[in-house]
């Protein structure tokens, strides 16, 4: 689970828990053997996760801790589960609730996990890189939080701009980062030409060839992205991770 | 012979409420809750209209000269900047205040009450309101957190409560209190007299009241979005007591509607969208209430608008059960045809032309979907043309389409 996670679970109040966990919560290296009954919990872990039994899933993390199964397991359970939470949600039947809350079990699992932590894990390597930013003039988060929480489950490296993001600072972050996809995000009028003005930055930075650009929000249509100089809207979440996938050549 | 105002003023009433009780007006009226355009339309920004309320009045008079809307919302929707300043809102951002000169008020999101305060909140509201809330929400206020527990007056009670009005942080913020209430006086007397002028040329108040349903009440400004759906899975029992108390609250911001020559509470819809929360969420924690709501404010003599501003597609099925024409749902995202069969005879329909067409489209897009919406929804009545949502930036001959083709071509024969 990567900052953007946390950052949806922890409210948009910006608690962030640097690289250390991200690196940790993405780790698939080696598992270590450990018996049935350390398997069994971790199922039951993954289980109460992503059924929403926030005591249960605290306890048996606890429990595995307490029993000496590695902590990465324990981190792995958390990721299998949020896997598991994604796609409950495409398929409609988890909404903002379930992903809150999950997204704040694993924050709290990870806070017990932490000071157990002894290696550094290695990170998985994304599919491909998003930035993702709602654009100036407008500080609404919860639409883009859910994207980028998508994105991130579905394997994404996501690099949150946060809200009110200036055209130069996409400018600057894709240049940096060298991301594939950039997603706005915009829930007033004003998002339609600050999203254009972001669009023709791109353009002058020489980067519009390098990325592909999808807009999402409230007021946001196909004909929208046509105005914007959008590659495609994304009416949601689920619409964002399709779209990014389909860039990265399927992959 | 021309129609004077008084005239013009009671067949306006006569046409927005026939269209809001599903009878067949004369023509499709015109209403809508504007925010931005108005302001911009008449070339100042919105910091300059917060900040001057004779600045505000005169743009609303010029947009009401200038396309003369069926009823009018007038400057309401631009909160007067000055108290806000001096009270130090917390949970709002706004032009010069952390907002740039014309950009629109936005809602800064936190909790400002916490999970484990429910119970506080349940057993004595008012008293939540002031010892917590209202120390959490505005700067000026925050000595109000020794205010004392009025329920314990009683008997001798007052010997130990009353001093606590007499600390020098509580004397501070209730100055405070008296300033900023001198300062919302100004406001509210200014628009006093813009909704007497506007009378005086024939155009009638929009609005009776404003309100918001029971599950809003509670996610919007005390539990935050994050907060309220986390409670639907962690304390839905304490959420439903909430619930019922917020019910109660609808009701009464709403009811003072009731008597005015166009009685319409605006109730307006946050979190019941789809996208927000399922079905089961929804049927369990959302509609009961508002329903319940609903009816309360039509007992109390009121026609209610239920201001939609998502996708509200899938609550169809819900929106049926409300006490026959005295509900107006408008709609940002529908499927029009299937609400308009749904709702014809139950409910009347305003809204969706969409605020990207006025924005990004030609005029003659425009009136091709506003004839599609009358050709629709308007058929047989019921139907109050408007914006998708609160309009802000929007071509000024987009707009003057979207109202000229309606007085032409929404005329019932």
């Amino acid at each position: 689970m990567s900052d953007v996670a946390f950052t949806l679970l922890q409210g948009g109040l910006g608690v962030r828990n640097g690289a250390e966990m991200t690196a940790a919560v993405h780790y698939q290296g080696m598992r270590s053997d450990y018996d049935n009954g350390g398997s069994q919990m971790k199922q039951q872990l993954v289980d109460a996760i992503a059924n929403m039994k926030e005591q249960e899933a605290l306890q048996l993390a606890q429990q595995m801790l307490d029993a000496g199964v590695d902590p990465n397991e324990v981190l792995d359970a958390g990721r299998e589960a949020m896997s598991v939470v994604g796609t409950r949600y495409d398929h409609k039947e988890y909404f903002l609730p379930e992903l809150i809350v999950a997204g704040e079990m694993l924050k709290a699992i990870g806070e017990l996990v932490k000071p157990k932590l002894r290696s550094a894990a290695t990170e998985a390597a994304p599919i491909g890189k998003v930035v993702l930013g709602t654009v100036e003039g407008d500080i609404h988060d919860i639409g883009k939080d859910i994207v980028g929480f998508m994105l991130d489950v579905n394997n994404f490296q996501v690099i949150d701009l946060g809200v009110d993001v200036p055209a130069q600072r996409f400018v600057d972050a894709l240049r940096e980062s060298q991301a594939e996809v950039l997603g706005m995000s915009g829930f007033l009028t004003l998002a339609f030409d600050q999203m254009r003005v972001t669009v023709d930055a791109i353009k002058e930075a020489g980067l519009r060839d390098k990325v592909k650009i999808m807009i999402g929000g409230a007021p946001m249509d196909d004909e929208a992205a046509r105005y914007i100089g959008a590659d495609a809207f994304g009416a949601d979440a689920a619409a964002a991770v399709k779209l990014a996938k389909q860039w990265m050549g399927g992959k | 012979m021309a129609k004077s105002p008084e005239e013009m003023y009671q067949e306006r009433v006569k046409r927005v409420l026939d269209a809001a009780t599903g009878k067949v007006p004369d023509r499709v009226p015109i209403v809508g809750p504007y925010e931005l355009f108005p302001y911009n339309y008449a070339g100042v920004t919105i910091k300059e209209a917060m900040n001057d309320y004779d600045v505000a009045n005169r743009a609303c008079h010029k947009f009401l000269d200038d396309f003369q809307p069926d009823a009018d919302f007038g400057p309401v929707l631009a909160y007067p900047a000055k108290p806000m300043e001096f009270l130090g809102v917390k949970w709002f951002k706004w032009a010069g205040h952390g907002l740039g000169d014309n950009i629109m008020y936005q809602f800064q999101e936190g909790e400002y009450m916490k999970g484990e305060e429910y119970d506080e909140f349940i057993f004595d509201p008012s008293h939540f309101m002031a010892s917590k809330w209202l120390p959490r929400s505005f700067k000026a206020l925050e000595g109000f957190s020794g205010f004392p527990p009025m329920r314990m007056m009683m008997w001798f009670g007052w010997t130990g409560l009353l001093p606590m009005f007499a600390t020098p942080e509580m004397q501070q913020a209730l100055q405070n209190a008296i300033e900023a209430g001198k300062q919302l006086g100004e406001w509210f007397a200014s628009l006093g007299k813009y909704y007497g002028e506007i009378k005086q040329k024939g155009f009638p108040t929009a609005y009776g009241a404003l309100s918001w349903p029971p599950f809003d009440i509670i996610g919007d400004t005390l539990r935050g979005t994050r907060g309220i759906m986390g409670d639907m899975i962690r304390r839905p029992d304490k959420l439903h007591k909430a619930l019922e108390i917020a019910t109660q609250l609808c009701i009464d911001y709403g009811s003072a509607a009731a008597g005015a020559d166009l009685p319409l509470a605006w109730v307006w819809m946050h979190k019941g969208s789809e996208g927000f929360m399922s079905d089961e969420q929804y049927a369990t924690f959302y509609w009961p209430y508002l329903k319940r709501a609903i009816e309360g404010m039509v007992a109390n003599g009121c026609i209610v608008v239920i201001y939609c501003e998502g996708d509200d597609t899938s609550r169809l099925k819900y929106f049926v059960d409300v006490p026959k024409n005295k509900v107006v749902y408008h709609f940002a995202v529908m499927d029009m045809a299937k609400a308009k069969e749904m709702l014809h005879g139950i409910a009347a329909i305003s809204g969706n032309v969409p605020n990207r067409l006025l924005l990004t489209g030609t005029p003659d897009d425009v009136k091709a979907y506003c004839k599609w919406l009358i050709d629709t929804v308007g058929k047989d009545g019921g139907y109050i043309m408007d914006t998708s949502a609160l309009l802000d930036e929007a071509k000024p001959e987009n707009v003057r389409a979207m109202f000229d083709f309606t007085r032409e071509y929404g005329v019932y024969r």
